[in-house]
């Protein structure tokens, strides 16, 4: 009857996504008076999920699920939620758990609902609330399936605490060769730097930079801040950037703690994008900017001569507060 | 090779968003309805697929009557045939059982969707519809080749690209990437002319749950005035970041 929650890792190490939706899981399972399993994969330290409100982990350590499978690890996760007995499971929004959420949710016959933003409204019936129209608007929405799969949203309940401790079992699903008929050939992963979807931070460049060439500045500003960089959607069509970077309601939502938008005017649909994080910044040239209206702090000033002051006072404030 | 592509009648981007009946649906009062983008990029590259390796093209959409002038315009940009679903979308999984109706009646060895609806933003009907028919699935496609059986895929992961391969049947929930922006086509005269002359063939929904219910919508919160910052005291900006917002 527990609560199961799937907690994302890397090369063995638990993302930072992982601890959020453990202790998402872990308020679901007190408002339902049970408690929480989590279900890892390949990860090295299982019982620090303790610290979030895990009691019990369901170690998987397989081989062949060293890199990322859809549909075998929603096999394994199904596996998993029918043993416990789970009628919860909760997901993160990452590109991977999006990607399974569907089939598991069908080889159960649950509900899924995803992009959830809060605790439960209520647990019976079972309410949920949920971003809708690319973040211009909320959805409450009931899941009256008997299995309920909720997608959490990134950066959107925040990491808890407890200090409690987790059991470790091994567990060992059994695998098809179905399963696998998807492969991974390569993956292709910046590595040592923030990505937009697990950052705190996102500085993200417009065309008011004028150019490739002008994004040296924003690098700095984000190496500075151990931010994610990403742009607009213009600058990736106009091949400035990568498409991986592109943010807005056709790239990648962002869900920040601090977005700074530089030389972006804020079209409704790149406002669309970035609105889930908690604090934007806006530095434009031109006070009439749509983004003024969305931002908590503005500079109206050019770009050129204010972010490599920002950058200058930022290290400043680091070295004092190093 | 038979593509099936899955359109979604969704509000323009530019849509500003409110809601009716006691803010309990979509208010589309005013709103102009267009193609999902996400599936756009898919129905070009179902038209490349077609232009150079002789795929026949159908779209599909689960709407209401209402929807024809959308899925119309998929015609016009080239796609051989339609199929409306005399529905309404209210659900994923609900969507998903009539497009694997649609699928299984049409024999299709290559179903392309968007990786999500920008109304509701689900983003379960490619996954859905691919375990229910037990069809390979890859999601948040940024390129795919097709070569006779086999399939390459490129699939947008956190912070990088996969490189997929599997083979057909398959489901692909595709975005930005499949194609680029600039190789999206506005329909021409030619192509709207012969639209009107192509199959729309509306077809009637088969039982299905709907698991979830949206049972009501809200507005975010108005958002207070921007707090302006001079550009010769930037200084500023970082003290109220870290002491008032506390984000550094």
């Amino acid at each position: 009857m527990s609560v199961l929650v799937y907690t994302e890792s890397l090369k063995g190490k638990f993302k930072k996504n992982a601890f959020e939706v453990a202790s998402y899981a872990h308020k679901v399972a007190q408002d339902l008076g049970t408690s929480v399993t989590a279900v890892t994969f390949n990860a090295n330290d299982d019982a620090s999920l303790g610290n979030y409100g895990v009691s019990k982990v369901l170690k998987i350590a397989n081989d062949k699920l060293e890199t990322f499978n859809a549909k075998a690890y929603a096999d394994a996760l199904a596996q998993a939620a029918q043993a416990e007995g789970a009628k919860v499971i909760i997901l993160s929004s990452s590109a991977d758990s999006k990607f399974l959420a569907p089939i598991l949710t069908t080889k159960l016959n649950a509900g899924y609902v995803p992009n959830v933003v809060a605790a439960p409204d209520s647990t019976s019936p079972f309410v949920v609330k949920r971003t809708a129209f690319s973040n211009k608007g909320f959805a409450h929405t009931e899941i009256s399936a008997d299995i309920k799969v909720i997608g959490l949203s990134s950066n959107a309940f925040g990491v808890v605490e407890n200090g409690g401790s987790a059991t470790v079992d091994n567990f060992s699903p059994s695998l098809s060769e179905g399963d696998f008929a998807v492969k991974s050939v390569e993956v292709d992963r910046v590595v040592g730097k923030a990505t937009i979807a697990d950052a705190d931070i996102v500085v993200s460049g417009g065309r008011g930079l004028k150019g490739p060439e002008n994004w040296g500045m924003i690098e700095e500003l984000a190496e500075v801040l151990g931010a994610a960089t990403a742009c607009s959607k213009p600058v990736s069509d106009l091949g400035w950037r990568p498409h991986g970077e592109h943010v807005g309601q056709t790239g990648k939502p962002v869900a920040s703690n601090l977005y700074i938008a530089i030389g972006i005017s804020g079209a409704i649909q790149h406002l669309a994008g970035v609105s889930a994080s908690k604090t934007k910044v806006v530095i434009n040239n031109d006070p009439e900017a749509p983004f003024f209206k969305a931002a908590d702090y503005g500079i109206v000033g050019d770009a050129f001569e204010v972010v490599p002051k920002l950058i200058e006072k930022l290290k400043e404030f680091k070295a004092q507060n190093a | 090779m038979k593509i099936l592509v899955c359109i979604s009648n969704v509000p323009d981007t530019t849509s500003k968003i409110n809601f009716t009946e006691g803010d309990t649906k979509f208010d589309t009062n005013g709103v102009q309805f267009v193609i999902n983008p996400n599936d756009e990029f898919g129905l070009t590259r179902a038209m490349w697929f077609k232009e150079k390796q002789g795929a026949a093209v159908h779209v599909v959409t689960v709407g209401g009557a209402q929807t024809e002038p959308t899925i119309r315009k998929a015609l016009a940009i080239g796609a051989d045939e339609a199929i409306r679903v005399n529905a309404e979308p209210t659900d994923g999984f609900f969507v998903a059982k009539q497009l694997a109706e649609v699928v299984k009646n049409g024999g299709y060895d290559l179903v392309i969707a968007g990786r999500e609806s920008i109304d509701y933003n689900g983003g379960m009907v490619p996954g859905m519809l691919a375990t229910l028919l037990d069809m390979n699935f890859v999601n948040t496609c940024i390129g795919l080749e097709i070569d006779g059986n086999n399939a390459t895929a490129m699939r947008e992961i956190d912070g990088g690209k996969e490189k997929i391969s599997t083979t057909l049947p398959l489901v692909i929930g595709g975005q930005k990437g499949l194609v680029q922006e600039s190789d999206l086509r506005i329909p021409n005269m030619r192509g709207i002319m012969m639209a009107r002359q192509k199959a729309l063939n509306v077809v009637e929904p088969v039982d299905a749950p709907q698991p979830t219910q949206d049972q009501k919508f809200e507005k975010p919160a108005p958002k207070g005035a921007v707090k302006l910052v001079d550009a010769d005291n930037v200084g500023e900006l970082v003290n109220l970041l870290h002491n008032e917002a506390k984000v550094i």
